[in-house]
């Protein structure tokens, strides 16, 4: 877990590549490379300048707002940032534990926007790399094969991510902007005839679920090189996970794994995180960088998302997930699986399981429960954690005598993922990028390892008429030498500008 | 069969909110007019999905804000298209059009987009005052559109 190509001895003297911003990833992510004159590389780091003024957003308002407020935050995984907002919510209002109905229905919800995010990312964000491939001629033709069997794949995607968006809707009252969490509950019951609408399908949501774990694998499982050298290296995993060590989505305790998953900690309360996770802030990046304290700055960065979670889980509670996760741990020697692309044959497991939750939710008798408010006694600080579809989202606020949050803090998936992503980048562009001349495929190379990670760059601003993808060299006194532009058409220019 | 309009953009964030602020006076003047077949969608931002939303309808109008807009607003055709946009977490509404055909296998109806000028995008602000004013503006050109949802009569107002 070296740092090796974070920072060059002697940058001044380098010529830089930018990569602005990462296509297929939201928001402003930016790559640098700083090369010598013979194209060796010196330092690569991935920036991303978004992620100012959550707190400040949060801050100043009345707690009761927020599980609203947050859902803007972020278009992608709204639910997450509801959820975890409702969660610390609930803790100023003395509810850490909930109704059953009232839990159950945010687990629902939870396992909803599960399945939607997963099968997004699988079936339409990885799906360009899987079809067209990034490696050689012959791993292409494989690739393309796979998937060549499987012309359905982008039907059920557009399906399995609408059936998760009506999970939502029936459960918020809205397809966007809805209100489910409240202080020590939910807003609404759920209703039998939504309840009976939801199971109609999802039969059919689990069968395509498992054929996406299957082929997840096989693709994964194809190329030697996606297996033992693409974006492989070793890190600790973080996520959270029952008490009795199996996967867990929206409560549990926190438990950390080092490399050969040994414990680092395990079944720590949440709320006192900030006593084994501490941030560290890089002059040279606009994101901090969580690291577990008893592992120091150096060497305590982690992992998380769909890869920790099935690493660091000793059980999954429903029965098919359960037994692609043995296999999964099985093709790993039974130790913890550390290549990147892993993370997509994870993220399916873990869309089965939410699938097969899905159904267990609807036929659970407390599901159309009523009983759905719970109140305790009141406390200024609030901590809520969940497992969002990118990894583990922390909300930590701090209110006044007046209801009023002074502080905030949010640790989002994303930022847990940042030195993680930044080891990928150096991983791959030492691996593939050495000494050899710059193309868009090669470049893709570096995109390839950000997304298996799928980050959330932007948290929901855009306008029409950016670029997606701008790659400049420049030289060492910051004459731009080339520039390589792929436009939202997806067209490619070359050329000084 | 009948028309449907899309309006997108977080309302947290600036000039991003002029696609669901449009939206919203859309819908209200619709409520007021039963007669006219226009349904109405509203999210942060356009993903696979909405393809589903175009299903059974003849006319589709995305309204959004656009930073590269050089006018008040502009009115453009759109037709489907697998560009760059096609695998990130926004998609284009040519991506849209394109999931359509893909998932449906049939060509998507006639399709717009109305951009609207905004400038600032930053978290937790209002609109910009000179998005305020291109609300106004674009807000008569939409009503406009709303009044005879046929394809025919959207393509006559194409610049």
């Amino acid at each position: 877990m070296s740092r090796t190509l974070e920072t060059a001895a002697q940058p001044a003297d380098l010529k830089r590549v930018v990569i602005e911003p990462v296509t297929r990833v939201e928001g402003h992510g930016k790559v640098t490379i700083l090369l010598d004159e013979a194209n060796r590389i010196h330092q690569v780091r991935l920036h991303i300048v978004e992620f100012r003024g959550f707190e400040k957003f949060i801050q100043g308002r009345p707690y009761w707002e927020v599980p609203v407020m947050v859902q803007r935050l972020c278009g992608i995984c709204p639910v997450s940032h509801h959820l975890a907002a409702g969660k610390a919510v609930d803790m100023l209002v003395g509810a850490r534990k909930l109704t059953p109905p009232a839990e159950k229905l945010r687990r629902l919800l939870h396992v909803g926007q599960m399945l939607q995010s997963h099968a997004l990312h699988f079936f339409h964000l990885s799906s360009p790399d899987l079809l067209f491939g990034f490696d050689s001629d012959v791993a292409s033709r494989n690739v393309v094969g796979v998937i060549a069997a499987h012309p359905e794949l982008a039907v059920q995607g557009v399906k399995l991510r609408k059936y998760g968006q009506e999970v939502i809707r029936h459960i918020t009252g809205k397809r966007v902007h809805g209100v489910a969490a409240i202080p020590g509950g939910m807003n609404k019951a759920l209703k039998l005839e939504e309840r009976d609408l939801m199971l109609r399908d999802i039969g059919q949501v689990i069968e395509w679920s498992l054929a996406a774990v299957a082929l997840s694998r096989q693709v994964f499982e194809a190329s030697e090189e996606h297996r033992h050298h693409f974006g492989v290296f070793p890190s600790s995993f973080l996520s959270l996970a029952g008490p009795a060590g199996e996967l867990e989505f929206y409560d549990g305790a926190l438990r950390a794994r080092d490399a050969q998953g040994t414990a680092i900690f395990d079944q720590v309360d949440y709320t006192h995180y900030n006593r084994f996770i501490r941030e560290e802030v890089k002059p040279w990046s606009y994101m901090k960088f969580p690291f577990i304290i008893s592992e120091g700055s150096e060497n305590g960065w982690y992992r998380v998302g769909p890869l920790a979670r099935v690493n660091n889980c000793d059980s999954i509670t429903t029965p098919l997930a359960e037994a692609e996760r043995r296999s999964f741990r099985e093709a790993a020697g039974g130790g913890m699986q550390h290549a990147s692309l892993a993370y997509h044959w994870a993220r399916m497991i873990e869309m089965l399981h939410a699938a097969e939750e899905i159904e267990r939710l609807l036929n659970d008798p407390d599901i159309l429960g009523t009983d759905l408010v719970t109140r305790g006694e009141r406390a200024l600080e609030g901590i809520g954690v969940i497992e969002a579809p990118r990894g583990t989202l922390f909300h930590h606020y701090r209110i006044n005598e007046h209801d009023v949050i002074e502080k905030a803090n949010l640790i989002v998936s994303t930022t847990n993922n940042n030195q993680a992503m930044n080891e990928a980048v150096r991983q791959v562009a030492a691996r593939y990028l050495d000494g050899k001349t710059l193309t868009e495929g090669l470049l893709n190379h570096i995109e390839v390892a950000i997304r298996a990670y799928d980050p959330c760059l932007s948290c929901a601003t855009h306008a029409l008429g950016r670029m997606p993808l701008q790659v400049e060299l420049v030289d060492s006194e910051g004459r731009l030498l080339d520039r390589l532009v792929k436009d939202s058409d997806g067209g490619l220019s070359c050329g000084e500008s | 069969m009948g028309a449907v309009v899309f309006g997108y953009g977080n309302p947290s964030r600036g000039d991003d909110a002029l696609g669901p602020r449009l939206l919203e006076r859309a819908a209200a003047w619709l409520s007021d007019r039963p007669d006219l077949d226009v349904a109405t969608v509203a999210d942060f931002q356009l993903q696979i999905e909405h393809a589903l939303d175009l299903k059974d309808r003849n006319l589709a109008l995305f309204v959004d804000a656009d930073a590269a807009c050089t006018g008040a607003y502009a009115f453009a055709a759109v037709g489907p298209a697998r560009d760059a946009s096609y695998s990130t977490h926004e998609l284009s509404p040519g991506s849209v059009l394109q999931v359509f055909r893909t998932v449906e296998g049939q060509a998507p109806p006639p399709a717009y987009v109305l951009s609207v000028r905004g400038e600032r995008f930053d978290l937790g602000q209002p609109l910009s005052p000179p998005a305020e004013a291109h609300l106004e503006a674009a807000w008569t050109f939409l009503r406009g559109l709303l009044e005879d949802p046929r394809p025919s009569a959207w393509t006559a107002k194409l610049g």
